[in-house]
């Protein structure tokens, strides 16, 4: 009981001991408000533009979901079918690899003269940068069953489709996991990237613009929301692992 | 195979038609380009209902050989035979152990035990039945709804006991089932696997490299030399069941255990 209470009470210390540096360094050392606003000003921005804020975090949280689950639903079977096919593993898998040291942002132009300004070049985004992690902790799940359990299958004559089903996906579970939580920090980071290329509305675009206009408080503000944002979807994945999962042991209490 | 010849358990080796039988059953492995000899010409046989153990060093290819009766893997060379029939590939009525439990994680105990019934398409009430009472059988009662992880090695290794015979195989294949556990569990299970045993009447294959376990539980024992695996020696343990722990002060126990001791070489 006691040890949960200080879990909680050490990192709001340690968030508190942050704001108040920051607010009486600003404070004391007279910084302009465009170079860096305190934090209650950064806080009365959230508020008074809580509207404009919302608004737009919705739609940077959609291309984020969006573009995460585009990554799941392409990502997972393209690692089984590199998994249980030799020629497509050889074939594909270096590609896949190489397509990795393309730097990320360099494909946003590319991806806006695809797709528009609109929410699907965000998503598209959003897709190419996480869908690796998925792919590889896929694939590395899948080739880490146990080889004794695949002999019980054996033994017992399962059929493919029961191997896969019952022994061996369940058994990647774990690493597609901790791929999927990779992958939604990373969903994040290419939402933001593909607004910044080219968009009128989300988060991404809100800070640019209010970048340019010299109010630093929004700024400010912005990057709470995306932060909070990302929080809240890496939130969401681990309670879908704990629901999942109900066998793993705690991931909290292992730390 | 006809219920009488069960009864014939005192008699030796070679009865007319055994359960099942290798005969120069040989294994190479391909590593690195050049191929290893694991297996080299062994051939025994043994009785339905018989619990055999096969004894010798670690990495001698005594489980190689036990993979190979499963129907695991196929032998390079020879004949393998179970209740007449060539044995090339899994065949149904097969019940497996390894050394480690290797339980499915995500499965609750009671599940992990259903889990050949379920792939067989015999997951009904009766098996469902059958599972709590083998599972009450070695005191797992009450551990039916918890995950694996939740338990001790030696109740894992339980489970795993119950998994590979709830679906009533007529073969049990045990891969050095106890070796990882702590003395004292371990014979705890050699007795808990008489009993069962006794309840299932499966024939066993018991693989282990210690030569106590191996006569404590075995109608007959088949002694190994290093690898490639070629029998040195082959005896009947000539002592009743139910055997007890007091038994393995016997003079014909210890007198067995040194000469098993002989053919592994660790006894001058």
């Amino acid at each position: 009981m006691q040890r949960n209470v200080l879990r909680i009470v050490y990192p709001v210390a340690g968030a508190a001991i942050i704001v108040l540096v920051w607010h009486y360094y600003v404070v004391l050392m007279r910084v302009p408000v465009v170079v860096l606003p305190t934090p209650l000003q950064v806080a009365q921005a959230i508020v008074r533009r809580s509207e404009v804020l919302a608004g737009e975090a919705w739609i940077t949280a959609l291309e984020c979901v969006y573009g995460f689950l585009l990554s799941l639903a392409i990502g997972i079977p393209m690692a089984v079918v590199m998994t249980y096919s030799r020629i497509a593993n050889l074939m594909f898998y270096p590609l896949l690899v190489a397509s990795q040291s393309v730097p990320k942002v360099a494909v946003a132009p590319i991806l806006l003269v695809w797709f528009g300004t609109g929410m699907q070049s965000k998503l598209a985004m959003a897709f190419v940068i996480a869908f690796f992690p998925i792919v590889v902790d896929t694939a590395t799940g899948l080739r880490s069953t146990s080889a004794e359990l695949l002999e019980l299958a054996r033994s017992l004559q399962c059929s493919r489709l029961q191997t896969f089903f019952k022994i061996q996906l369940p058994s990647a579970l774990p690493s597609m996991f901790s791929g999927a939580k990779i992958a939604v920090t990373l969903a994040v980071i290419g939402a933001v990237i593909g607004e910044f290329i080219g968009s009128n509305e989300g988060i991404g675009n809100l800070l640019l613009t209010a970048n340019s206009q010299l109010d630093s408080p929004l700024v400010w503000a912005s990057l709470v929301i995306l932060s909070v944002l990302g929080m809240v979807l890496y939130g969401v994945v681990v309670l879908a692992e704990k629901i999942f999962m109900p066998w793993a042991p705690d991931a909290s209490a292992r730390h | 195979m006809k219920a009488s010849e069960d009864s014939g358990r005192k008699r030796a080796a070679g009865t007319p038609q055994p359960f099942g039988r290798l005969v120069n059953v040989s294994k190479s492995f391909e590593a690195d380009g050049h191929s290893v000899l694991a297996v080299k010409d062994v051939s025994f046989q043994f009785r339905k209902g018989s619990l055999v153990s096969l004894l010798g060093p670690s990495g001698c290819g005594k489980t190689t050989i036990l993979k190979i009766m499963g129907g695991l893997i196929p032998a390079s060379g020879g004949l393998i035979e179970i209740e007449g029939k060539p044995v090339t590939r899994p065949y149904p009525g097969v019940g497996v152990v390894f050394q480690a439990p290797t339980l499915m994680p995500w499965r609750r105990v009671l599940s992990n035990v259903l889990f050949p019934m379920e792939v067989l398409g015999r997951n009904d009430a009766r098996a469902k039945a059958r599972a709590y009472d083998i599972l009450k059988l070695v005191g797992l009662e009450g551990f039916e709804r918890v995950y694996p992880r939740q338990l001790s090695g030696g109740m894992q290794q339980r489970v795993a006991l119950c998994r590979a015979i709830i679906h009533e195989p007529s073969i049990l294949l045990m891969d050095e089932p106890f070796g990882a556990l702590d003395e004292l569990t371990r014979l705890e299970m050699n007795d808990l696997l008489l009993d069962l045993r006794r309840v299932t009447g499966a024939t066993v294959l018991f693989v282990t490299h210690s030569i106590s376990e191996a006569i404590y539980l075995s109608d007959r024992v088949v002694v190994f030399s290093k690898r490639p695996a070629v029998i040195n020696l082959e005896f009947e343990v000539d002592i009743t069941y139910p055997r007890s722990p007091q038994k393995r002060f016997l003079k014909e126990f210890t007198e067995l255990e040194r000469r098993a001791g002989i053919a592994l070489g660790v006894v001058k």
